[in-house]
Order: structure tokens, then sequence, then C-alpha cells
């Protein structure tokens, strides 16, 4: 291991008093992290997505008591709109978090608060999923296992709010790491939504390395949403690993507006038959950016459906990865299965890597993958511009266009229009742009 | 100048226009004047060069100029941005309108309109104000408002996307129309519209050239000169008879005439 990879494993303020399950996936989290190392490009999965920027960087254990403040919250998130807890640098910030609004007998809170009070409910779940496939960046996380937020929701819970879980990174003058860490644990026929929001303050470099853990049971159903608008010197890690039981529905949407370099890694176990799983995806980066996309599904029981849409557009040399893979295994008939990419290069220099894969092991089995390159469409540019409309404001009017797809499959309002907002601030004029949604 | 004065001034001046697709040269040296108040047609034979005109004159940059000149009220129409060309008054109303999902139709409208009053030093009209002033417009073509709140021509029936390129025009009162292929594809109801709509901007201070092929739109619109383009060039000017002429004749014989050399100066037919 280099002195770099050291550097991460550095924990200045350990937790005391976990409870020994908590403590070994500590453990076993440094245990794979040292062996595995930082990902290179020698791996499959990370052939497109170089670290060495990463690595040129002395990054710091982010202080949790870094000044940050009700204003420089909403500024970054918005203004609350149901339940929120707000971590910095990975732990719950009580003064600004306000639960209120969760149904009876759930429970949204502090993971490190959990882990001593209710063991019990954490110790199924915590670290099995992200654990094995999970790879070197998870497990750094495990390693450093601190705080984060524990979400639970009993048999038949229904939520009628969104939950929203903002991770702010807050840097000084020096860069700094932060892991953060989400378990959400919904039993038979309860639903929600969770609103996962990163983002980071100070323009120092920030390495933010997100896991959450998805447990959803029999008939259960979980709206999840990931939106990372990081400033252009914050490297973001995010991974979702998640398992369906029987027809439980799991949707996950991320945006990715922002960072030098965003990855997100989603692992999704179809164990339960008749279970859902849709995966949604809207990127966007520009100057010398890289966001990456790599998602695995596993339909491993009968009459699963799987849908994913990923939508990018990249500007200047950016450049993007998708890579998705659907396995049907076997036994696991009467799987339906669907993945597209399209993509909209807005200039020369920017690329994509698309690698949509299908490994199919069972019999009677419904799937498909689909696809676009694409650049602005000349002709509407021009049907545009012929009315009246300034070059900047129809190239932004068509950008939007092909991006709002993905916006208008947020269904909280508030939270959907937020992202149109985002998005639309990205581009020339894009104030002016929104109108059109 | 007043609205008295304007009329039978020129609104486009053309000279000489020379443009090419790749190596093949699609105009030939075509001038052509057309004067305020004037409803103008251009006909002629597939491939005469007629929807290459119309597209250079409003900013298409498929065909390359490589010579001449176009003047819109005497600026030089050639040096403009096609939104500039659009701010300057031309309307193209195109032969085949783009669908743009997510782009709403009345959204669109509003923000063409507000580009080109902002650009004029007038007031930009607020989304309710505007609504009014569309749906009269719409009723005056015939939409349902329904289609408003789609995205941009999309799901559109041919007949529909011209009515709404009607209805652009409507909105947009350019001081000069030129539409291209406007009857293409329309039955005898969607064509009374059309004609209709550019009727009711027939104006002393506003000029419309028709690019068609057939004769048909013009028994709804009478026109005051009527252009036969062969080979990139006009090549036949007259009155409204000369419609009903090569609806009679046909466009081989100007073709042949053409290729004969016959029009090495455009021929003025008087009636």
């Amino acid at each position: 291991m280099s002195s770099f990879e050291e550097s991460l494993l550095e924990d200045p303020r350990p937790p005391a008093g976990l409870p020994a399950f908590a403590a070994e996936i500590r453990r076993k989290g440094r245990e794979v992290f040292t062996n595995l190392g930082l990902p290179t490009t020698r791996l499959e999965e990370w052939r497109f997505t170089p670290l060495a920027g990463v690595a040129g960087v002395r990054f710091q254990a982010g202080d949790p008591g870094a000044p940050f403040g009700a204003p420089e919250l909403e500024r970054l998130a918005g203004p609350r709109v149901g339940p929120r807890l707000v971590f910095v640098n990975g732990r719950l910030r009580a003064d600004l978090s306000d639960a209120a609004g969760l149904p009876a007998g759930a429970f949204a809170g502090s993971l490190a608060r959990a882990l001593e009070e209710r063991p019990a409910l954490l110790e199924p779940h915590l670290g099995r999923l992200a654990s094995g496939s999970g790879g070197a960046i998870p497990a750094l996380n495990a390693a450093l296992l601190a705080d984060g937020a524990f979400v639970h929701l009993p048999d038949g819970a229904k939520a009628a709010e969104p939950l929203e879980l903002v991770f702010a990174t807050v840097s000084g003058p020096a860069a700094i790491s932060s892991p953060s860490r989400v378990l959400l644990v919904a039993r038979p026929q309860s639903e929600a939504t969770v609103v996962e929001k990163h983002v980071a303050l100070g323009s120092s470099p920030v390495l933010s390395n997100a896991v959450t853990e998805v447990a959803l049971g029999a008939g259960a159903g979980l709206d999840h949403y990931q939106v990372q608008d990081q400033p252009p010197s914050a490297y973001h890690f995010a991974a979702v690993f998640a398992e369906v039981e029987r027809d439980a529905r799991f949707h996950t949407h991320s945006t990715a507006l922002g960072a030098a370099l965003s990855r997100s890694d989603v692992r999704v176990r179809l164990c339960g038959e008749g279970a859902e799983a849709k995966l949604v995806g809207l990127y966007m980066a520009d100057g010398k950016r890289l966001v990456d996309n790599h998602s695995v599904v596993d339909h491993a029981k009968p009459r699963g459906t799987s849908r994913e849409v990923f939508k990018g557009v990249l500007d200047g040399e950016s450049r993007a990865v998708f890579g998705g893979r659907v396995r049907v295994l076997e036994g696991a008939m009467k799987t339906d299965a669907y993945q597209m990419n399209s993509n909209l290069l807005l200039s020369r220099e920017a690329t994509i890597d698309t690698m949509p894969q299908l490994e199919i092991y069972a019999d009677d089995v419904k799937c498909g993958h689909g696809g676009t390159v694409g650049q602005l469409d000349a002709d509407a540019l021009f049907y545009l511009r012929s009315r009246g409309l300034p070059l900047e404001r129809a190239k932004s009017l068509l950008i939007y266009a092909f991006a709002r797809e993905m916006v208008d499959l947020v269904r909280p309002a508030a939270l959907r229009d937020q992202i149109g907002r985002l998005v639309a601030a990205r581009l020339p004029d894009g104030a002016r742009v929104l109108e059109a949604a | 100048m007043s609205p008295k004065e304007q009329e039978n001034q020129p609104i486009l001046a053309v000279e000489g226009l020379r443009a090419r697709i790749g190596d093949r040269e699609i105009l030939t040296g075509l001038s052509l004047t057309v004067n305020a108040g004037q409803v103008h047609a251009i006909m002629g034979p597939n491939g005469s060069g007629k929807s290459t005109l119309a597209g250079v004159l409003a900013g298409r940059e498929t065909a390359e100029v490589t010579g001449g000149t176009a003047r819109l009220d005497g600026r030089d129409l050639l040096a403009m941005s096609p939104e500039d060309r659009a701010i300057a008054g031309l309307f193209l109303g195109f032969q085949y309108p783009v669908e743009i999902p997510g782009v709403g139709n009345l959204y669109f409208l509003r923000t063409a309109l507000n580009a080109q009053r902002k650009s004029r030093g007038e007031e930009e009209i607020d989304a309710v104000d505007f609504l009014e002033f569309a749906k009269e417009k719409m009723k005056s073509v015939e939409m349902d408002p329904a289609f408003m709140s789609r995205g941009l021509n999309e799901g559109f029936s041919g007949g529909e996307k011209k009515r709404n390129e009607v209805l652009q025009m409507a909105v947009l009162e350019p001081r000069l129309a030129i539409l291209d292929e406007i009857d293409s594809g329309l039955d005898i109801d969607a064509l009374r519209v059309v004609a209709r709509g550019v009727e009711a901007l027939r104006s002393p201070v506003r000029s419309t050239v028709l690019v068609t092929h057939y004769q048909r739109l013009l028994e709804y619109v009478v026109p005051d000169v009527v252009h036969v383009m062969a080979a990139g060039r006009i090549v036949l000017s007259g009155g409204r008879e000369l419609a009903l002429e090569l609806e009679k004749k046909g466009y081989a014989w100007i073709d042949e005439e053409a290729r004969r050399g016959a029009f090495a100066e455009p021929v003025q037919v008087s009636p």
C-alpha cells in the first residue's frame, strides 16, 4: 500500500464503545482496503476512470465540528420541506436535523446512536450488503465506520413525506476526506421516499465516499434519490447496494452534476419473485471532468423486472463512462430487463465509453438494451433560431429538452423543481430555459 | 417612413444570388424584388432550387452562399445570423417543421415573440396576457388549444404542423414571410385555413413569398406576381395566369427551354 492509501485510513476520531459486529466491520474494511488498495485502470470496471488525480492530493479526515450553519445548509440543499437529517463530514448534526413527520414506529436518525441503543435492528444488515463484491472504496468506507443515517420502517409503515438526508463535506484550507453511510431497512409492505443530497462547502479538494445499503422486505417500496452537486474540486464516490425481496420495488434516481470525478456504483439483487428495480440517472459534465456510472442488476428469482435509463450531457473535454450489467441468473425465468444509455455530446473533445452488458443464464426471458450518442440536432437548432431565439438559448433549450425526461421522473414535486433548477443553472441562459418545463 | 410611403418600396431585394451544396451549384445567379404589400409566388419543378432559396434567405447553413446580395429593407441579410434575420422581420414557414419534444409549444411561441419584442425595445408579454393573445390566434387557424401544452410539433400530423407554422407567423407578424411548400400534404380544409392565415397578413407594409410546386394554393391566395424557377434562377415572371399556364402545360417544357439556353435573361410575361 502506498503512503497515500495509508493516509486515507487515518482516523483521528475513532468511535468508542462500538458493538462487536460494528468493530468487526471496521476491521474487515481495513483488511480489504489494505489488500486491494485503490482501484487502478487495470481493473475492467475502472478501465476508463483513472484515480491518479485523487492520489495527488493529501487529504485529512474531515472535522465533524467544521463550521456549517443553517444559511449554508439552505443555500446548498434548499429549504427543508419534510423530515431532514444533516451530516457534516459524516456525522449527524442534531441542531440542523428534524425528523418529525415520520410514520409511527419508524426510525430515522444517527447510525452511531442506533448502534448504541438498538444494535439488534442493525446487526442483520449493516455492512452485509456492501461487503464481498463491493470493492476497495466501500471497504475504505467500512474501515472508517462511525456514523451516518439509519432508517428503519416497520411492517406496513407508509411514509407520507420524503425523508431528506443531506451530506455536507466541509473543508477549510486543507483538503479533506469524508465518509458517509446510509442503512435503509424497509420491512415488508412498508413504503418510503428517501433523498440523499451530497453537497460540499469550501474550495479545497474533498473526497466524499458514500455507501448506501438498502434491504427491502416483501412487498416494500422505496423511491431513492441521489443528488450530487459538488464544486469542481471534489472527488465523489457513491455506492448503493440493494437487496429486493419478493414483490418489492426499488427505484433509484441519480443526478450527478458536479465534481472533478464522480463515480457511482449501484448493485441491486432481485432476490424474491416478482421484484422490481428501476435505475435512472442524469449526468452532466464539462471542462475536464469525469462522470462514471456503473451498475449491476442481478435477477436471482423468476418474474423480476428491471429498467435502467441513463442520460448524459457532455461538453468541453469531459468524459463519461457507463457500465451497465444485467445478469439473469439460473432459474430467473420470465425476467423482463431493459437498459438504455443516451448521450448528448456538445463538443468534439467530449467522450463517452458506454458498455451495456446482458448476461443471461435462464430461459424464457425478455431482455434488451439500447443507446444513442449524438450531437444537438442542426435542423432543430435552425428552427429555433429562425424564430428569433439567440443561439445560446436555442442550444440550452435543446439540451434541457433532452435532459428533462430524467427530471420528469422525479416524483416529489419540490425535488423535481429543485433538480430542474440545478440542471438549468448549468446551461447558458438557464433561468429562461426553465420556463419551458 | 410612414406606411403610405413604404408601399411599393422593395422589402426584399435579391441580386445575382449564388449558392452551392457541396460541389453542386444550386442557385445560379438569382434575382428577385418583392415590394411592400405584394404576394409573390415562386413555382418551379423539383430540384430547381426553390427550397434552397428559402433556406438561404433565412440563414440555413446547408447551402453555402458564393455570390450575390440579398437585402431586407436595405439591410444585408447574408451578413446576419438566422435569429437576427427573424428579428429584422423575416419569417420562414418550414416545409418540414421540426418536432422538439421537451420544449412546450406555447412557451416557445411566447419566447420567440418576446425575443423579437425585446430586441426592438418593446416590453415583453407576460404568460397570462400571452395566453389570451395566443388563444385568439389559435382560433384563427382552427387549432385545438390542447396542442399548446404538447411539445413543439410533437406528434402533430402534417396538416397540424403546417397550421402551427401559420400560427407562429400570425403571432410574430413578420415584415416578410417566406412560406416553403406550406401547401404540401394538406387537405382542402387545412389549405383554406393556411390560405386565410396568409390573407390575414396581407397589408401594405408586409409582403409574402409563397414557394410552391402546385397551382392549387394560388386558387385561395391570389398572388400579385408569379415567378418560375429553373436550374437555380428565376426564368419567367408574370401575373396569375402564368400559374394557370404552368398547371396546364406542366414543367417539362421549362426544363427543356432552360437546357436550350432560352432563359439567358429572365423573361417578363405581360398579361
